[in-house]
């Protein structure tokens, strides 16, 4: 690639990317040196003074039964959002690749939870759930099933799955369909001279051939499991029943501003940066493949 | 026509409406509560059409005041969300646009440097250093401010990535033919490269503007005062208390509020919202 | 072993465009039959309903002698090489040779003997543990060849299988292809827009146009008695000069022949034209004055870009002609190799 044109200015870039510069060093960097920090200081219990522990506050989050709890539940919470969203997500793409009268307006129909924030999506499926006024959890009871999440873990996390996939599937949908389409037509033919029947087809050509798409949301579906959830859990639960459903970023919140305990709360907030960190590791990995494939 | 005999086109379609029955009843069902009176709703099932209390609930909801979040009418919180979205929307992609400006079209010492610095951000959100971004609001007074909700939003990588990306295809020999011209970067910045970034920029405001709007954690930290927050931070407020005191049928009024603008912005702005969705992500 | 009978068929396309408006063709066991045509006369739409890729909106399709009409493309036992190869991508190229195979339960030491033994035939043995991607243009379309062949299908069909290999590589194939169909007598359908390629590989060379059959028959028939201007103009490279007649007159002609009453076009091959020697040759034949414009020297022939009286002609002329631009020459053809059209452009 020959050498760009520039424009000569000496100073004009500066104040070009000084207010960007300038949000993000106060913003990002020093809040994140902060927690860095923090994470290896240790307050007495009344905030005067504060020592230096080095990874004594790390030692005591990783051994903490309720951080261990809230990584499990994180894990579960992170791989049911992300099967059944990506699961149901496909299921329509493939049909909606099947229909050609009609495209268009399940297309329409199907992205609407993408814009309702990930609470308000929590609070609509509370309200549909809801023990005493929910019209499904009236339905659920009459089926004879002994439905609360208010009191069942288990039920609680079922809510909050439900929830938190339900608003993922438009962004999986867009993208399995754009993934679908992306499969030239003429493999699909040769497959089917080749013998292959419709269900053959979909996992010997369809579904490998998707693979980076399927990758790629993987990751995303993760994170947002991980991060962007927060809102659903502070609205529907609270993190409980009990800790049933305190994911790792809630816990975060919970411990720094609710109970107040600095150390722990940035001791976790910096592993959670290193989660961070491997997860866009992992999606430029794949950005990479990308380029390669093809 | 591989596939698509009348059984299997019709198996399609019936997928795709029970899909679409799943993903559009929370809302709709939404909207029926919210045209019901309280004593209907608190008897499930819940009737599967609307009430006919549409035009009391909304007006009620809209300018009545509602008790449980501190007598701020939804009409202010509608205000401060949509203050809010804009802001994030438009904050962002102006500083994005001028760093990615700087970036690809001067060469300066640091250059590189500034690059990193704002791509590796990706890798801070919110929720990895909550509190002492809270700290630092503190110390600046941005506590129940507009500055407060927005201002830490707008630096992001991404939309900087994507501008980047979209200036290095524009070709040198427009800039030289600028400066030929005898166009300064301020009239090539106007006259040439805004202009050729609309589509983007269309692009990234619906998602941006989706992103400003459904915020949680932020304005839940730095607002204190009921009548700084946004909607969905009031929606959670107003169903804090036990079921029984919880004015539901005014819950449902505000849900619907809260949610029928972005999905305005999305269905309308359908073409931008999905190429914007592809491209941040690329 | 397998005939393929086209009876009536046409096709419609959901949006309204009617792409094939009834062909009949008739296939024999073990020939090859070439569908050429421009871009756009539905050579591939053809192709595609006897493949079962696309319905048949009216007529029969019968494959030995069976009407496969409402039968899928998985149950023709027919196999396909698309233009653009349609590899799988996610397959190393011994598994997508073996992949037909499976998908009909061979059991898999056969599997492995039939891939083996066609990537042997197709000089393919070596690269039977590339992904398609790691292969060049012309090893991708010996791949697509050879997933064809190893299934050992009904029939054979080609949409324009050459089109995206050099000149040089594409005269190989075309031979290869050639063979190899002869060797195992699978009945094949090839289309192409590519007149050579058509003359060269037919047995049965059908020309089509806007949907239509123009003319159905042995290549080199064809090409001696096109049965209209379209034929007459697309078979044959340089195309066959026409030139209009008025009342049975054409304008600047030195002598003409007898003209049958309802013609409207006279054509003449470039090949059969001579060049100066007048006399007893043109006996009964055409003369025509006509001023060189171009001189194309090719080798082995030339090409004489001309202008005469009735419109542009081109002329061939063997080796190296010492005829210049600006020149005035004599055209002469004998009278047995002239065609001659109707208003209508079928011959007559
Ligand atoms: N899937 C389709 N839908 C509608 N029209 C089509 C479709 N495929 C081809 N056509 C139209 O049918 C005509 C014939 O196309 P095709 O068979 O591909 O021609 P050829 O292979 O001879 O170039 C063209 O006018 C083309 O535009
Ligand atoms: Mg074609």
């Amino acid at each position: 690639m020959s050498p760009r044109v520039v424009f000569p200015n000496k100073i004009l870039p500066y104040l070009l990317v000084a207010p960007q510069l300038a949000i993000t060093l106060i913003f990002f960097y020093w809040p994140a040196s902060q927690a860095l920090r923090q994470s290896m200081l240790r307050e007495d219990p009344f905030g005067l003074s504060s020592k230096f522990v080095w990874f004594a506050n790390f030692k005591k989050v990783l051994s903490d039964p309720n951080y261990l709890n809230s990584i499990q539940v994180t894990a579960v919470f992170s791989i049911a959002t992300a099967a059944v969203a990506m699961g149901t997500a496909l299921l329509l793409a493939v049909m909606a690749e099947k229909v050609i009268r009609g495209r268009g307006v399940y297309r329409t129909l199907m992205i609407w939870p993408y814009a309702v924030a990930p609470a308000i999506a929590g609070m609509l499926w509370l309200f549909l759930f809801n023990p005493s006024i929910g019209s499904l959890a009236y339905g659920l009871r009459w089926l004879g099933i002994n439905w609360d999440p208010l009191l069942d873990g288990e039920q609680a996390m079922a809510l909050v799955v439900a929830a938190a996939s339900w608003k993922q599937i438009s962004y999986n949908f867009l993208f399995f369909v754009a993934g679908l389409q992306a499969i030239p037509k003429t493999l699909i033919e040769a497959a089917a001279i080749d013998g292959a029947k419709p269900t053959k087809r979909f996992w010997t050509i369809v579904f490998p051939l998707l693979a980076p798409t399927t990758f790629f949301l993987l990751v995303v579906n993760t994170v947002y499991a991980f991060f962007d959830t927060f809102g659903i859990i502070h609205a529907v639960t609270g993190g409980g029943p009990g800790k049933a459903t305190e994911t790792l970023v809630y816990k975060v919140y919970n411990d720094g501003f609710v109970n107040l305990i600095l150390g722990d709360s940035a001791a976790q907030s910096v592993i959670l940066m290193v989660i961070v960190i491997a997860l866009t590791a992992i999606q430029f990995r794949y950005v990479e493949k990308k380029v390669h494939y093809g | 026509m591989i596939d698509n005999s009348p059984i299997r086109t019709f198996i399609a379609h019936l997928v795709l409406v029970l899909g679409i029955l799943i993903v559009a009843f929370p809302i709709y069902y939404t909207f029926v509560a919210s045209t019901h009176s309280l004593q209907t709703i608190l008897r499930p099932p819940l009737p599967l059409l609307p009430g006919d209390r549409f035009v009391e609930n909304y007006s009620e909801a809209l300018f009545g005041g509602v008790g449980r979040i501190g007598g701020v009418s939804v009409a202010t919180l509608l205000f401060n969300t949509t203050v809010v979205a804009l802001g994030i929307a438009i904050g962002k992609i102006i500083i994005s646009l001028l760093s990615a400006y700087a970036i690809v079209f001067f060469r300066f010492p640091l250059r590189m440097t500034f690059f990193w610095l704002i791509f590796i951000t990706l890798m801070l959100p919110v929720e990895v250093r909550i509190l002492p971004t809270y700290k630092v609001m503190v110390d600046f007074g941005l506590i129940d401010t507009y500055a407060g909700l927005i201002v830490p939003l707008i630096a992001s990588a991404t939309a900087t990535l994507l501008f980047r990306q979209f200036f290095l295809t524009i070709p040198g020999e427009l800039v030289e033919a600028a400066r030929v011209d005898g166009a300064g970067p301020w009239r090539f910045f106007w006259d040439i490269l805004l202009p050729l970034s609309r589509t983007n920029i269309a692009a990234l405001f619906v998602i941006l503007f989706i992103y400003g709007w459904t915020q949680y954690l932020w304005p839940l930290l730095v607002t204190n005062r009921n009548d700084m927050n946004t909607i969905v931070i009031a929606l959670r407020k107003m169903i804090s208390f036990a079921d029984a005191d919880t004015e539901w049928h005014l819950v449902m009024v505000t849900s619907m509020l809260a949610i029928v603008p972005p999905i305005l912005v999305v269905v309308l702005m359908q073409r931008w919202f999905v190429r914007g969705l592809v491209d941040t992500e690329k | 072993m397998a005939t393929v009978d086209l009876k009536d068929v046409k096709k419609v396309y959901p949006g309204g465009v009617e792409a094939v408006k009834g062909v009949s063709i008739a296939i024999p066991d073990k020939q090859l039959c070439v569908l050429v045509g421009p871009s756009g006369c539905g050579k591939s739409t053809l192709l595609r309903m006897i493949a079962g890729l696309e319905t048949i909106s009216a007529g029969t399709c019968s494959i030995d002698g069976k009407v496969v009409n409402a039968i899928g493309p998985t149950e023709r036992d027919i196999a396909m090489v698309f233009q653009n190869y349609a590899l799988y991508p996610h397959m190393k190229v011994y598994d997508n040779m073996a992949y037909g195979l499976r998908n009909r339960g061979m059991p898999k030491d056969e599997i492995d003997k039939r891939v083996r033994a066609t990537a042997q035939t197709l000089e393919l043995a070596h690269l039977l543990e590339r992904r398609p991607r790691e292969l060049s243009g012309g090893q991708r379309q010996r791949v697509a060849m050879g997933r064809a062949i190893v299934r050992s299908p009904k029939v054979f069909l080609f949409d324009e299988p050459l089109s995206n290999l050099d000149a040089k590589l594409r005269g190989q194939m075309r031979v290869e292809i050639k063979n190899l169909q002869r060797q195992l007598g699978v009945t094949s359908v090839y289309v192409t827009h590519d007149q050579l390629e058509a003359m060269t590989l037919a047995d049965v060379l059908v020309v089509m146009n806007a949907g239509l059959v123009e003319q159905l028959g042995a290549p080199l028939d064809i090409y001696e008695k096109p049965a209209s201007t379209f034929v007459a103009s697309f078979i044959g490279a340089p195309p066959m000069n026409l030139l209009p007649l008025r009342s049975g007159q054409l304008e600047g002609a030195v002598s003409l022949p007898a003209i049958p009453t309802n013609a409207a076009t006279i054509g003449f091959r470039p090949e059969d034209c001579e060049v100066g020697a007048d006399g007893a040759a043109a006996e009964g034949g055409l003369r025509l004055m006509a001023r060189v414009q171009g001189v194309e020297p090719v080798g082995a022939e030339s090409f004489l870009y001309c202008e005469a009286a009735g419109g542009r002609i081109v002329v061939r002329v063997p080796g190296r002609t010492a005829v210049a631009v600006g020149d005035q020459l004599p055209v002469l053809t004998r009278r047995e190799k002239l065609h001659f059209f109707g208003g209508d452009g079928k011959r007559v």
